[in-house]
């Protein structure tokens, strides 16, 4: 690895060499290394880009790492990775995507992940995305996510996009079944002329099913943002879906929040706010000695925490 | 320490707040009180440089700093607690802090501050500045930030505004306590007896412009007086 790799691997995964215990690292459009563990085995696939990772039932307290690191310029790839979480595991999955692009040509990463979360199994999924770079090819990346969650199961996605991603269109679908449940936090920040669209449907389809979607995202300078989420509620359930936007300079950010009840049981909610930053949370931080500038950081590091 | 001249404020569109306002500030404790809508905020805007006087000039250890801006003039050593303390998404009781202590506060640090306004650290540290908090804890963790800041002069408005009766004797004790330590000017806008019974000196406001002004010692009992006899409120 060199120094660029070792960037983007600490940017979006928080570490500096090949991690321990499970991992599958990604590098430049071929695997560069995978480990497997007692509980956790990483099989690439033999007809597509990707690997399967299967978590034995009842794996407890055990993380997977699966970084994709790019920093040849103009690569563009696909790739699926399946997730089978066994029945009462309680695990943590850490992927992440960083591109560098110091080229002229498009750099684009797709990974389509499948979640198969078993029975009573609790899961935490964490995704970062970066990208740097000074050249003017751009840094594209598209996420799908596909999740069906058993009976008992609850994952919890942690997704944040926060610099250097030039166009990004994350889709999400999930289905949630008998006491389920499923939790999404999303960060984007988008600069310059970027593009971010997220699209999440998500389907309550079991008795006491629950979802939360919830975004925040801070849209500056001329980039255009665009939210989309659907829960649609089959059964007694409750759905939650809530949009924070703070809009920047001349930056264009749409929410599109739609429930469906199916069921007369089902108990929906959504939620939807753009908006500046609050003139009195400058004022107050500019008592406190800080140039409007710095305030204006300060409040947005804190909404995106 | 901290003076008006022929300060005068008034909205677009006619309304005069504050009237040819001649202030001098240089006691460590001075309070400034008066009805409701007499102009009392303004002053502590106009102090901390969030309203520019329409005329008049404002000076802090002789220099003017009527045109100066909030960060300029907090970095002088102006401290302003709002009287109604902001909310912010994502930002904790210790990013605050240590916003306002100008560098990263250990827990410790943290701790001696909040433990002052009679908040639990453990409890408050780490917690969200936003919704969850009532309004008197957040008038607390106000003063907490100004307390932290140290400044030479400190400008409160109405810190016992929205605080319960039973923490109101605690929010006293911190006044009190602070007059005892601090090295600076504390300007507090306030209502309460108490609060005025420790000043040095009692600034009293009506229909923006000032009615008295003086020592303790003079001011106060006419203040007592005037509550019965309602004088301000019947000549406004």
């Amino acid at each position: 690895m060199d120094k660029i790799q070792q960037d983007l691997l600490e940017a979006v995964a928080g570490i500096h060499e090949v991690p321990e215990g499970a991992y599958s690292l990604r590098i430049n459009g071929s695997l560069h290394g995978k480990n497997s563990s007692e509980n956790i085995s990483i099989v690439k696939k033999e007809d597509k880009p990707g690997i399967d990772i299967y978590i034995k039932p009842g794996t407890k307290n055990e993380s997977v790492h699966i970084p994709v690191i790019i920093s040849q310029t103009g690569l563009k790839e696909l790739v699926y990775n399946d997730f089978h979480i066994g029945e009462d595991c309680d695990v943590t999955i850490v992927a992440g995507c960083g591109i560098h692009n110091g080229g002229a040509s498009d750099s684009e990463h797709s990974g389509v992940h499948s979640f198969f979360v078993g029975k009573n199994a609790k899961c935490k999924y964490i995704e970062k995305h970066y990208g740097s770079g000074d050249g003017n090819g751009k840094n594209l990346m598209n996420p799908t996510t596909h999740v069906e969650l058993e009976e008992g199961a609850y994952l919890e996605m942690e997704t944040a996009q926060i610099k250097g991603v030039d166009s990004t269109r994350r889709e999400t679908t999930a289905k949630v079944m008998k006491n389920a449940t499923l939790i999404v936090r999303e960060k984007i920040m988008t600069h310059g002329s970027q593009y971010a669209e997220t699209d999440f449907d998500v389907s309550l389809v079991g008795e006491g099913a629950g979802a939360r979607v919830i975004s925040r995202s801070v849209a500056r300078d001329n980039s255009k943002q665009k939210f989309l989420s659907r829960i649609r509620g089959e059964a007694q359930c409750t759905g939650h879906t809530e949009c924070d936007a703070i809009i920047m300079d001349d930056a264009v950010v749409s929410a599109i929040p739609e429930i469906l009840a199916v069921h007369p049981e089902a108990s929906l909610i959504h939620e939807a706010a753009i908006g500046k930053i609050a003139g009195e949370q400058l004022v107050k931080l500019m008592t406190l000695g800080l140039t409007e500038k710095e305030a204006e950081e300060e409040i947005v590091n804190g909404f995106l925490r | 320490m901290l003076e008006f001249k022929n300060v005068s404020f008034s909205v677009p569109g006619g309304k005069d707040i504050l009237k040819n306002i001649n202030l001098e500030i240089n006691e460590r404790f001075v309070a400034i009180t008066g009805p409701n809508g007499s102009g009392k905020s303004t002053m502590a805007k106009l102090i901390a440089g969030i309203i520019q006087p329409t005329e008049g000039k404002i000076y802090f250890n002789g220099t003017d700093i009527t045109d100066m801006s909030v960060t300029e003039r907090a970095k002088m050593g102006i401290s302003y607690a709002f009287q109604q303390p902001v909310r912010f998404k994502g930002i904790t009781v210790r990013d605050l802090i240590s916003l306002a202590a100008g560098k990263d506060t250990s827990v410790s640090e943290a701790c001696s501050y909040l433990s002052e306004v009679g908040l639990c650290a453990k409890d408050y540290i780490n917690r969200e500045v936003n919704a969850s908090l009532s309004g008197g804890e957040l008038k607390r963790i106000e003063i907490a930030m100004i307390n932290a800041r140290g400044t030479a002069l400190s400008v409160f408005d109405e810190p016992e505004a929205g605080i319960d009766l039973w923490s109101f004797n605690n929010l006293i004790k911190v006044f009190e306590n602070m007059y005892e330590r601090t090295k600076g000017s504390i300007v507090i806008i306030s209502h309460q007896e108490r609060i005025l019974n420790i000043a040095d000196k009692i600034v009293v406001i009506a229909d923006g412009e000032i009615t008295e002004c003086g020592k303790r010692e003079d001011i106060f009992p006419k203040l007592i007086d005037v509550r019965a006899g309602c004088k301000f409120t019947k000549n406004t």
